[in-house]
C-alpha cells in the first residue's frame, strides 16, 4: 500500500463528511428520519403510494439533485467525474449496488452515517462487510481482467 | 415546513457529497484501492459524517426532545444481524467496487453526467425494487 498524495483531500472530504453529518443531524432532529438514501428512494418506489409519505421524500431527493448544482455556480467550476466503468458494466454495477442495499437495508449513508453514529451493530456489520467485499472487487478488478 | 427542511437536507447532503468528492467515481475507486495506490479521502467524509452526527444524535436524544415537524423519531427496529443483511451488504459492496457509486452520490450527480448517470440510476432503482421482493423470501 502506498498513500496517493497527488489526490488526497483530508480537509475538502472532511469539510464534506461534517455537512453530511449536519444534513443527517437535521433531517432526524426536524422530520424524524433516518437519512438513508436508499431507503428514502425506496420509499418512493413502494406501491401503493403513501400521500403523507410522499413529499418529504421527493424534496430530499430534489435537495440532493440541487446541491451540486449549487456548489456549480458558486465555486465557477465544475465537478470532476471521472466514469469508472462503461455501458454494460455501469448498469449492472446499478442493479447490484440496488439490489444490495434493499436486501441488506441500507447503504453508505443509512449504515455508514446514521447506524455508525448511533452505534447499531448491525450498522456496523454491515459497513465492514460492504467496504470489504468493495475492496476485494476493486483488488480483483485491477489485478485480473 | 417538514417540506422545506426536508429539501435542505436534502441539499446540505448534495453539497456535502460533491465537497467530499464522492461523486467521482475514480476517486471512490481511489480509496477502496487499498491494496494498491490508496486515496484514504473518503475515510474522512465517512468520518466527519459520523462523529457529527454522533455528537448530535446524543445530545438530541439525552433531552427527550421530539423531531420539530412530527410525532416521534422513525428509527428502525431490527436488531439483529441477520443473513439479508450480510448478503446484502456484501452484494452492495460489490456493485459500489464496479461503478465507483454508492446510492447517494448517483442520486447526487445523476444529471452532471446524463449518459451514464441516468442509466444507472434506473438500474439502481430497479434493483431497489427487486430487492424488496428477494428480502421477502429471505425472512
Amino acid at each position: 500500500m502506498t498513500i496517493d498524495f497527488e489526490h488526497f483531500t483530508p480537509l475538502l472530504s472532511l469539510t464534506g463528511g461534517v455537512l453530511i453529518g449536519l444534513a443527517a443531524l437535521f433531517l432526524m432532529a426536524m422530520n424524524g428520519r433516518v437519512m438513508g438514501i436508499s431507503n428514502i428512494l425506496g420509499g418512493i418506489t413502494r406501491l401503493p403510494l403513501e400521500k403523507n409519505d410522499l413529499p418529504w421524500r421527493l424534496a430530499f431527493v430534489v435537495g440532493t439533485i440541487a446541491g451540486p448544482f449549487l456548489v456549480m455556480i458558486y465555486t465557477g467550476t465544475e465537478i470532476e467525474i471521472r466514469p469508472n466503468a462503461q455501458g454494460f458494466g455501469l448498469m449492472a454495477a446499478g442493479l447490484i449496488v440496488g439490489l444490495g442495499s434493499a436486501i441488506g437495508s441500507g447503504c453508505t449513508s443509512g449504515h455508514g452515517i446514521c447506524g455508525l453514529a448511533r452505534f447499531s451493530p448491525r450498522s456496523f456489520a454491515a459497513v465492514m462487510t460492504f467496504i470489504a467485499t468493495a475492496m476485494i472487487t476493486v483488488f480483483i478488478i485491477k489485478v485480473g481482467f | 415546513m417538514a417540506l422545506l427542511t426536508a429539501l435542505i437536507a436534502g441539499l446540505l447532503f448534495g453539497i456535502g457529497l460533491t465537497l467530499g468528492g464522492m461523486l467521482d467515481p475514480s476517486k471512490v475507486i481511489g480509496f477502496l484501492n487499498l491494496f494498491g495506490v490508496w486515496d484514504p479521502s473518503l475515510a474522512f467524509v465517512m468520518g466527519g459524517g459520523v462523529i457529527v452526527n454522533a455528537i448530535g444524535f446524543f445530545c438530541v436524544k439525552k433531552k427527550a426532545y421530539k423531531p420539530m415537524f412530527s410525532e416521534g423519531f422513525n428509527l428502525p427496529s431490527a436488531k439483529s444481524i441477520d443473513k439479508p443483511l450480510l448478503i446484502g451488504s456484501a452484494l452492495f459492496g460489490i456493485g459500489w467496487g464496479i461503478g465507483g457509486l454508492c446510492p447517494g452520490p448517483a442520486v447526487a450527480s445523476m444529471f452532471l453526467n446524463p449518459s451514464d448517470g441516468i442509466g444507472f440510476f434506473a438500474f439502481m432503482v430497479a434493483g431497489l425494487v427487486l430487492g424488496r421482493v428477494v428480502a421477502r423470501r429471505m425472512t
